[in-house]
């Protein structure tokens, strides 16, 4: 089988450690953690890829943890033409996928840094962020 | 001996292909070089520049007649209203005006997709325009009813005036509360979870002419990518030096302005329609402004930096929103632009919403033309009230009827 990429979101109340451990030992999935990260309200946010035969059962239990999965079909990409780098998103973005360049002060977007959270999507005052399916 | 320099005698050297021009950001370093006097000899104009969402902006639009003529008691433009309570065939559509259908903050916080800011990116995109008019018929003004697509090229006159732009300075906004806020200023994240603030700091206008000596009634400026004038002060023009309890200035803050130009030379990209997630709509306003170093006092202006212009610090969660009067202290914009101030004692990362890199492109677009021979300055018809008139702010008193 081959690995499937999901988005696991954590609550503020829930653990990321044994959740991933039971992942681990009690349905034989290997995982790949390819982000992970906090985002502004304290939700744990967490990219990675799974393996193994009980794939469908390993989510099951992630869901009956209160964890919300989300398969990684979507993207969420920069439109630098419409950008004016004005620099909103900045500080709401999670991971630091959208930063200001210093000195210039240039906003520049690090794809391989976005957890897909879509806070920007909205926040961008001029919509240069969108998400791709 | 002081240096004097009249605005004809650096036009003659725009003429001639002589003029030096550099950028506030650039004449920063030159002065701390040479120092004043030997850069006020040296440099003929410096170029500012801004680039950031201005509420207090909307284009007049003269749309020819119809046949039969219509009265236009009332006009939308994709939908979004127009004011038309001027002669028959001209409105005024306002920036931050909405379609009637728009859901608002019913359903909070509201997207504000579309309003009059994008309508009028749209129309200097060369993208057709739906216009609707009603009326109620007369003798001389029979039609009732119009619905057609306009262009810009289409209609008679399209002219961009902006009663309030171009502020001194402006606040940085906190939140204090416990839950996020949208706000004109941003998302701000509860518990000070973030700062935001919006001005270019050291290359915008009205911070490098702080005492109003050069910026006055006529000013030749860029506007929206094209040209334009200042057409007056803007409204809440209340130029003043900012203090803190103990009486320590912080320099200029206040001050405003009212600016005009042909729409239609304008360009989409400095001119953008701007959506604020539980606030409202907007428009992106590009604005530089050249300054004649007419003598050394305007050349000691222009070299401000970022580490003496300050911002006052407030809390949107409620003392803005209260009129509650003070603030948090303030910060320089050199520590707003590094990411990074302290409010309260905590360290508060910052974000701005008014594009540096944009206003710098726009004070070397000015630099440009001058320095081309395209762009000549004016001398102002008037100057305009600086703090030393000590003009204040009335509140709106609202009466027991
Ligand atoms: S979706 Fe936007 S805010 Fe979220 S991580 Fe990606 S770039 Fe940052
Ligand atoms: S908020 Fe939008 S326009 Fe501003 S820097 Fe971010 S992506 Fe660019």
């Amino acid at each position: 089988m081959s690995p499937k990429k999901i988005i696991l979101r954590f609550g503020k109340d829930i653990s990321t450690k044994p959740v991933i451990y039971h992942l681990a030992k009690d349905f034989d999935l290997v995982f790949n953690i390819l982000k992970a990260s906090v985002d502004p309200y304290k939700e744990g946010v967490m990219v990675m890829e799974l393996t193994g035969e009980k794939y469908e059962q390993g989510l099951e239990f992630l869901k009956q943890e209160g964890v919300r999965v989300q398969p990684l079909a979507e993207e969420v990409s920069w439109n630098q033409e419409i950008c004016t780098s004005c620099g909103a998103c900045t500080d709401i973005c999670p991971t630091g996928a959208l930063h200001i360049n210093r000195p210039s002060m240039e906003v520049e977007f690090e794809s391989d840094n976005c957890i897909i959270c879509k806070a920007c999507v909205t926040v961008c005052p001029v919509r240069a962020m969108e998400v791709k399916f | 001996m002081a240096i004097e320099k009249t605005y004809a005698e650096i036009n003659a050297k725009i003429k001639s292909g002589s003029v030096v021009v550099m950028t506030a950001e650039e004449v920063i370093s030159l002065v701390e070089e040479k120092g004043v006097s030997e850069a006020a000899r040296q440099v003929d104009v410096v170029t500012t520049g801004t680039f950031a969402p201005m509420c207090s902006s909307g284009a007049f639009f003269n749309f020819g007649h119809p046949k039969p003529r219509i009265r236009m008691q009332k006009v939308w433009l994709n939908g979004v209203p127009a004011y038309s309570g001027i002669a028959a065939v001209d409105a005024y559509l306002g920036v931050t005006e909405l379609p009637e259908d728009d859901p608002c903050n019913s359903n909070y916080p509201g997207e504000f997709r579309y309003g009059g800011g994008h309508v009028i990116q749209d129309l200097l995109s060369g993208k057709p325009v739906k216009l609707e008019a009603v009326s109620y018929g007369t003798d001389c003004y029979p039609r009732k009813d119009l619905e057609t697509y306009i262009t810009l090229d289409d209609i008679n006159e399209a002219t961009l005036f902006n009663p309030r732009n171009a502020y001194q300075n402006y606040n940085c906004a906190v939140n204090l509360s416990d839950r996020t806020i949208y706000t004109y200023m941003g998302v701000l994240k509860p518990d000070l979870g973030n700062a935001h603030y919006c001005s270019a700091g050291q290359l915008s206008p009205l911070f490098n002419d702080p005492n109003f000596l050069t910026i006055g009634i006529g000013t030749r400026i860029f506007l929206g990518g094209g040209i334009g004038y200042v057409a007056w002060n803007g409204t809440q023009h209340f130029p003043g030096i900012q203090k803190d309890a103990s009486g320590a200035s912080y320099g200029p803050a206040g001050g405003t302005l009212s600016v005009i130009g042909d729409l239609k030379q304008m360009k989409p990209n400095w001119l953008v329609g701007t959506s604020f997630i539980g606030y409202g709509t907007n428009l992106t306003v590009g604005i530089g402004i050249p300054i004649p170093i007419l003598n050394e006092e305007v050349m000691r202006c222009v070299s401000v930096s970022d580490r003496e212009l300050f911002a006052p610090i407030i809390d949107y969660s409620k003392a803005y929103g209260q009129r509650i009067p003070g603030n948090l202290g303030f910060a320089s914009y050199a520590d707003l632009k590094s990411g990074k101030i302290t409010v309260n004692g905590r360290e508060v990362i910052t974000a701005p919403l008014s594009s540096y890199p944009r206003a710098k492109m726009i004070a070397d677009i000015l630099k440009e033309w001058i320095t081309s021979g395209d762009f000549y300055l004016t001398e102002p018809v008037r100057l305009l009230p600086s703090h030393k008139d000590g003009i204040t702010a009335k509140a709106l008193e609202v009466k027991d009827l």
